[in-house]
């Protein structure tokens, strides 16, 4: 069965993109308080295009760690990124987020 | 992160070899720490590389932070933690393995399906799947069950269940479960006792096995399989008797 919905999926998509020469960064959930949607190690890679495989949240952050993933890819310096949504703010955008995430971002080179 | 670092990371996943990347959140640095040697950028303490290697056993990624002498932020390092996958041994190449094999890959389980009975343990009832012929104790002792296997016994078939059983209730299997009914259980756990387990080791088994969500089909039954082996792996609280 090559079949696999884990992280590890991500690295190889990671690793593959940054092998056909393309710019490529990974983000990492490294710390997370209240409810979060996706837990500590859950990976998101994105590359120069904003192509992406995985996902540090439900979707309510990936637009900004995309932006800032281009950032990373331009400078080769890795940013630690926080987020947190409140409650209020979830249910504008309706969205199930409401905790806080930390995430790691660092660029394949 | 290195390309090289990532070659050398996927590589150990591919070998099944437990490994956790660790990066300094201070300096970006990175570092593989294996069960037996650490390849990369920075070198640990050995306090820290015991919790790094806490971390891989407990199968848990998180941080690992230290006060610096005047309590302020010192060490940050994150430890992302790559284990092989889960593992799931079927015995029985039955109709409830057929769905149950897939659907368990979904969940990021390697499956084997043990049967000894060519019939049913077939390549084309089984499209993918890693099968096992050999006698089911046989087969499970040279598996290799540990803390990282769940056991399933599907046979109905007594002198097929039961030396799977004999194996998997003494071993570390995080779960071992027997398809049955309560009748058939209760005569199960006759024949167990007979052949020498202790009540300890019986009382691991779940069986019925499943979570009783009233599943009736082979996909339904799989599902309740899967639902209760991600209870007892993830200490779900199973909420029943809603009304």
């Amino acid at each position: 069965m090559s079949v696999s919905g884990s992280t590890d999926d991500v690295l190889e998509t990671a690793a593959r993109w940054r092998g056909a020469g393309r710019k490529v960064a990974v983000a990492t959930v490294i710390a997370t308080w209240g409810s979060s949607p996706r837990p500590v190690g859950s990976q998101l890679a994105v590359d120069e295009d904003g192509a992406m495989a995985g996902s540090v949240s439900g979707g309510c952050i990936e637009g900004a760690v995309v932006h800032e993933a281009q950032k990373v890819m331009a400078d080769g310096e890795p940013r630690l990124l926080s987020f947190g949504v409140s409650d209020e703010m979830a249910w504008e955008v309706g969205l199930a987020c409401g905790g806080k995430v930390q995430v790691y971002v660092e660029a394949v080179e | 992160m290195k390309t090289a670092t990532l070659q050398r990371l996927l590589q150990a996943r591919a070998d099944k070899e437990p490994v956790a990347l660790v990066t300094d959140l201070n300096t970006g640095l990175q570092t593989l720490v294996f069960a037996d040697r650490v390849e990369g950028g920075f070198g640990l303490p050995e306090s820290h590389l015991d919790a790094v290697r806490d971390r891989i056993r407990d199968d848990h990624s998180g941080l690992i932070e230290d006060e610096d002498e005047d309590g302020g932020s010192g060490v940050r390092l994150f430890v992302q933690v790559h284990n092989p996958p889960l593992r799931l041994i079927l015995v029985g190449a039955v109709h409830i393995a057929q769905p149950l094999a897939p659907m368990a890959a979904l969940l990021g389980y390697g499956v084997t399906v043990v049967d000894p009975r060519g019939a049913f343990a077939s390549e084309s009832r089984f499209p993918g799947v890693a099968l096992d012929t050999r006698w089911p104790d046989e087969a499970l002792s040279a598996l290799a069950i540990d803390a990282r296997t769940a056991v399933v016994t599907l046979t109905h078939d007594a002198k097929l269940d039961d030396p799977a059983l004999l194996v998997a209730l003494r071993s570390p299997a995080f779960y071992v479960g027997a398809l049955g009914s309560t009748r058939t259980h209760a005569k199960r756990l006759d024949r167990l006792r007979v052949q020498g387990l202790r009540e300890r080791e019986m009382a691991r088994l779940h069986a019925p096995v499943g979570l009783d969500i009233g599943a009736v089909s082979p996909a339904e039954i799989a599902l309740s399989v899967l639902a209760e082996i991600t209870a007892v792996r993830r200490n779900g609280r199973i909420l029943l008797e809603r009304g």
